[in-house]
């Protein structure tokens, strides 16, 4: 069974995202916008590559060479053939890989589709146009391996502003205990646990690894176990 | 044309850009994109547009010849588009797209084809307006400047 040494990266090493996209434009700015940040960065096109590339595909891929361990992936959501969405389940449901968090990206701004994605067990759900902040603060999250201890209410959707609608609703996140409201502000929830926004303060070199796994914002999909 | 003076039209036509809505904030991400390891970014990002855009531009004027129209098609293409020119912060391409998605939904052919001509046209001006803006580029380069950010 993995564990969390095989998700984070150790020392010096930078994150390795693999980012899948069917769009060459989209593939391109998110590929620059991982570099920027300082990410090594796996771009493909589809979700049966990036099964490939990760060795899901019935076939023994070349993953287990540690430098080329994968400790994010950001997908796209509406994809021909394999949506995100049938990625994120795929990998949720594979024992080797299913730690890794997986984030899902849409231009669309659909509650239920977010809340399907958290349910699976992704870690956030980002709205298109994905911004540099919004790469720094998953980088942030990721590199310190940052829990739900928080409070699991951590808001991760940005409001979708041009289409002229409204937004659906501002939290892309429910806590086990307590289910989003589709009309809670884009704010802090009113927790009494520290924040869980820290400061962008990224040093590799002194990142030490978690001793507990990563979780996603969904707990109930993965068992602690250790 | 001295360095300056090219500069400041390089400048001001940026603002005119932005001012008209041919371009948001998101083109100003792009170019924050762009850095010595990726000095092309923003010109290589924007040519991947134009290709994207011009295929489907095809794919729409062939699906809406048909004498049956497959509207879930027609969405797919235009909603490829609609995210295509989003992320490079073509506003007003991806305003089109956006009453084009609504046309398709309604099955409203003599709607769809009229976005279609809209989005042909505001994506050849902002197509020549980006070249324009990249042409004027290279010449302040030529003329041994740098481009202002």
């Amino acid at each position: 069974m993995a564990t969390a040494a095989a998700v984070l990266p150790s020392g010096s090493q930078d994150l390795h995202v693999l980012a899948v996209d069917d769009s060459h434009v989209d593939r391109k700015v998110i590929e620059n916008l991982l570099k920027i940040s300082s990410c090594k960065v796996t771009a493909v096109e589809s979700g049966t590559r990036a099964l490939q590339y990760l060795g899901l595909d019935g076939e023994k891929g070349s993953l287990g060479i540690n430098d080329l361990k994968v400790n994010l992936i950001m997908t796209d959501y509406s994809m021909p053939g394999m949506t995100g969405y049938e990625l994120l389940k795929k990998i949720k449901q594979s024992s080797a890989f299913r730690e890794i968090p997986v984030v899902i990206m849409s231009s669309e701004n659909i509650l239920t589709r977010v809340d399907r994605c958290l349910e699976e067990g992704a870690e956030e759900f980002l709205v298109k146009p994905v911004k540099l902040s919004d790469v720094k603060r998953l980088k942030d999250i990721i590199m310190r391996g940052e829990t739900e201890e928080n409070g699991g209410s951590r808001v991760n959707k940005r409001k979708l502003e041009d289409d002229g609608h409204p937004p659906l609703s501002s939290s892309s996140l429910s806590s086990s205990s307590a289910p989003s409201s589709p009309s809670s502000p884009l704010s802090p929830p009113p927790s009494t646990s520290t924040s869980t926004v820290a400061p962008f303060a990224c040093d590799l070199g002194t990142t030490e690894l978690p001793t507990s796994p990563l979780r996603s914002s969904k707990r109930s999909k993965l068992c602690n176990s250790d | 044309m001295d360095v300056v003076q090219l500069q400041r039209q390089l400048v001001d036509y940026r603002a005119s850009l932005y001012h008209e809505a041919f371009l948001d904030e998101q083109f100003t991400q792009l170019q924050e994109l762009q850095d010595e390891n990726n000095p092309d970014f923003v010109v290589e990002v924007v040519s991947l547009f134009f290709e994207d855009s011009e295929r489907l531009l095809n794919e729409l004027t062939k699906a809406l010849e048909q004498q049956s129209i497959d509207f879930k098609r027609l969405d797919a293409h235009v909603h490829q588009l609609k995210g295509s020119s989003s992320s490079i912060g073509a506003q007003r391409v991806q305003k089109v797209c956006i009453a084009f998605r609504n046309d398709c939904e309604e099955q409203n052919v003599e709607g769809c084809l009229k976005c279609l001509q809209q989005v042909k046209h505001e994506y050849s001006l902002v197509k020549t307006k980006l070249e324009t803006m990249f042409k004027l580029e290279q010449q302040i380069l030529a003329a041994g400047g740098s481009v202002p950010m």
